[in-house]
């Protein structure tokens, strides 16, 4: 399989800031790539080395194979979708649409024919001659989005395009942005801080602490097979159990995550199975979340565990005073690796 | 009931009676505040600029030198006469070429202040730009005389150099040339230039300090070679700006007399024209229709200017 973007031991240095420190790492041709993280976490930096706003301090970076460590954003075929949209404000939504195409000298005919089909794409014909201070939010983003799509990118950087969108456009932009991405096969590396939009958008996420890759696999895996402890606790909700604890309550070695929808509320009597962990608590809080209900749970040790319960038609079975008996499979617990902290 | 009850507040003081007034009342508020700023500017200013006006359309008598107080056209008629149209025509053309010139210095420095200088750099860079203005305009023009007479550092500049005789063929061009740099017209647009250049500097800067990085960015990803996006991006952007440094620029050579009295040639420019005849020759109408030839040259400048939609960005 072809490889997008590749990034070789890469860092980039603002004066004593390591925003990205020593990162290998590997963008599939034709995969949305989600790079997720808290905010200074160096992803945006990273977005920022492909499309050349910056130079790495350290490292090459291969966009498609050619050695792309000197070259400037005009010599690229990447485009980028930015996060305020960037937008000029003094030309209307069609010159925006047809900016590539004018500064590679296409006749004016045709960039129009062009960006008249973009606009198709994204939905926004009619609005040819409006200036992007007379657009919504939404219609901004979709502008900036034909935009970058009309030279053809080999490469499509998104860095948090869905930011400053209500909860409703966000969701249906998620989805339309992930048909357009397989309908036009181009490669999506996208920058986000949501969770969930990494999650429910992408083919494979990269994981970003501290100007460090964490971890990168299919949403699934990440989920489910958090590599740190970082991850466990960025991408979702985990019991982090400590090796005390586990060692009591498994009789295994290390730390562990485990997620609050495995935890399962076992009947009274309930004896351990193979292959089972049970355990004895006292429900200490309950929180309503209409599909579900989280329990925080205290165990007889101290240890508080989160578990979570769909909201079914048979109740809860949890004795009068709170007092239930909690199990889950040894298997559902993650080992956690030792997050990978930057050298002092 | 604690010691530490609240005192309802008292109502009766008079400054509190009146912050109340003016709460419910912010037009009288505005009105207080507004009021004897706008009356002083009403009266003052469109006051003597309606007198002026006046004064233009009277005439005065050409044996006994006593203004005739009748409307008449006679001194306008006067004003285009060969010698004084001469005078409108050589300032207007100073004006244009000083506006020119300080938009073309300007620019570079506007644009390395706004979009490239940071911290200590930009602060340094805004004191250079500023600090002309902390020394009196009077000292700065006769410093340049100095500068520029033939005994000078500039003509000794040229001849250290072994380039005398470029300095001399620079002087031998008709009409802008002269004995020196002091007494032509290159040496009053040089100095013009430099006196208005931090009016053309300032407003250009804070159009560009306005253009988000990200726009220049967007420019270069979507293929646009750095020519391209100053030409296609950075300078419309600017374009307010550098009209708004233009009125400056243009409107206050307009109306100079002390740089051209004291650096150029002796024919005159239109602030010299209302001088004269204001003060040596007691020729007031003549010199309120002059003083009506700027304001006319700037309102239709203002008008073009806003046809090409300098001012859509405000």
């Amino acid at each position: 399989m072809d490889i997008a973007v590749r990034f070789e031991r890469v860092s980039r240095h603002f004066g004593e800031v390591r925003a990205v420190d020593d990162v290998s790492l590997e963008v599939r041709a034709g995969e949305f790539f989600a790079m997720l993280g808290p905010s200074g976490s160096g992803k945006t930096t990273c977005l920022r080395l492909i499309a050349g706003f910056e130079r790495p301090s350290a490292g090459h970076i291969e966009i498609f194979g050619v050695q792309a460590d000197r070259l400037p954003p005009f010599e690229r075929d990447v485009n980028t979708v930015f996060q305020d949209y960037a937008l000029f404000p003094h030309m209307n939504v069609i010159d925006n649409v047809c900016y590539g195409l004018m500064v590679r000298r296409v006749s004016r005919r045709e960039r129009h024919g062009r960006g008249a089909e973009m606009l198709n794409l994204v939905r926004l014909e009619g609005l040819e001659t409006r200036r992007p201070s007379q657009l919504s939010g939404g219609q901004r983003q979709r502008v900036a989005l034909a935009r970058a799509l009309i030279n053809q990118p080999k490469v499509l950087l998104l860095d948090e395009p869905l930011g400053a969108l209500d909860l409703k456009l966000r969701e249906e932009m998620q989805s339309e942005l992930k048909t357009l991405q397989r309908s036009l096969g181009i490669t999506f590396v996208f920058v986000t801080h949501d969770q969930g939009e990494a999650l429910s958008m992408s083919d494979r996420v990269a994981v970003f602490n501290k100007g460090r890759i964490a971890q990168v696999d299919t949403p699934e895996t990440i989920y489910a097979r958090p590599a740190t402890r970082f991850v466990a606790d960025f991408v979702g909700h985990a019991n982090i159990i400590e090796p005390a604890s586990a060692q009591r309550l498994a009789g295994r070695a290390g730390t562990f995550a485990l997620r609050p929808e495995k935890i399962r509320f076992a009947a009274g009597g309930a004896m351990p199975e193979t292959g089972w962990a049970m355990t004895d608590g006292q429900v200490v809080a309950a929180q309503y979340h209409g599909s579900h209900t989280r329990y925080e749970i205290r165990l007889t040790d101290g240890l508080v565990l989160i578990a979570q319960r769909q909201n079914e038609a048979e109740p809860m079975a949890a004795s009068a005073d709170g007092r239930v008996r909690l199990a889950w499979r040894l298997d559902d617990m993650t080992p956690l690796g030792p997050d990978s902290e930057a050298p002092p | 009931m604690t010691a530490l009850a609240l005192e309802p507040m008292p109502r009766t003081s008079p400054l509190r009676r009146l912050s109340g007034v003016l709460y419910r009342h912010p037009h009288l508020l505005l009105l207080a505040l507004l009021g004897p700023p706008i009356l002083w500017l009403g009266v003052v200013y469109l006051g003597s600029l309606i007198a002026l006006l006046l004064q233009s359309f009277f005439s005065i008598d050409e044996f006994s030198g006593v203004v005739n107080r009748e409307f008449t056209l006679r001194t306008y008629g006067e004003l285009a006469h060969p010698a004084n149209l001469d005078i409108i025509g050589r300032t207007v053309m100073m004006a244009a070429a000083v506006t020119i010139a300080a938009a073309a210095i300007a620019f570079p420095i506007a644009r390395y202040m706004a979009l490239h200088a940071t911290g200590r750099t930009k602060a340094v860079l805004y004191l250079l730009v500023m600090l002309p203005l902390w020394s009196s305009y009077l000292v700065r023009v006769y410093a340049w005389k100095l500068i520029l007479a033939k005994e000078g550092i500039v003509t000794w500049v040229f001849d250290q150099l072994g380039l005398a005789w470029l300095l001399d063929g620079i002087l031998a061009i008709p009409v802008i040339g002269g004995p020196s740099l002091s007494i032509s017209y290159i040496g009053t647009f040089i100095v013009f230039v430099y006196i208005w250049l931090p009016f053309m500097i300032l407003p250009i800067q804070a159009a560009l300090e306005r253009v988000p990085a990200s726009l220049l960015e967007a420019s270069a990803d979507l293929g646009a070679k750095p020519r391209q996006t100053f030409r296609k991006v950075i300078l419309p952007l600017a374009f307010p700006g550098v009209v708004a440094g233009s009125i400056f620029t243009f409107s206050l050579t307009l109306g100079d007399y002390i740089i051209p009295q004291i650096i150029g040639q002796s024919r005159i420019f239109i602030g010299q024209a209302v001088f004269i005849h204001q003060g040596t020759a007691g020729n007031i109408p003549l010199a309120a229709a002059f003083t009506v030839v700027p304001i006319v040259i700037m309102a239709i400048y203002l008008f073009g200017a806003k046809k090409l939609g300098a001012f859509d960005a405000l």
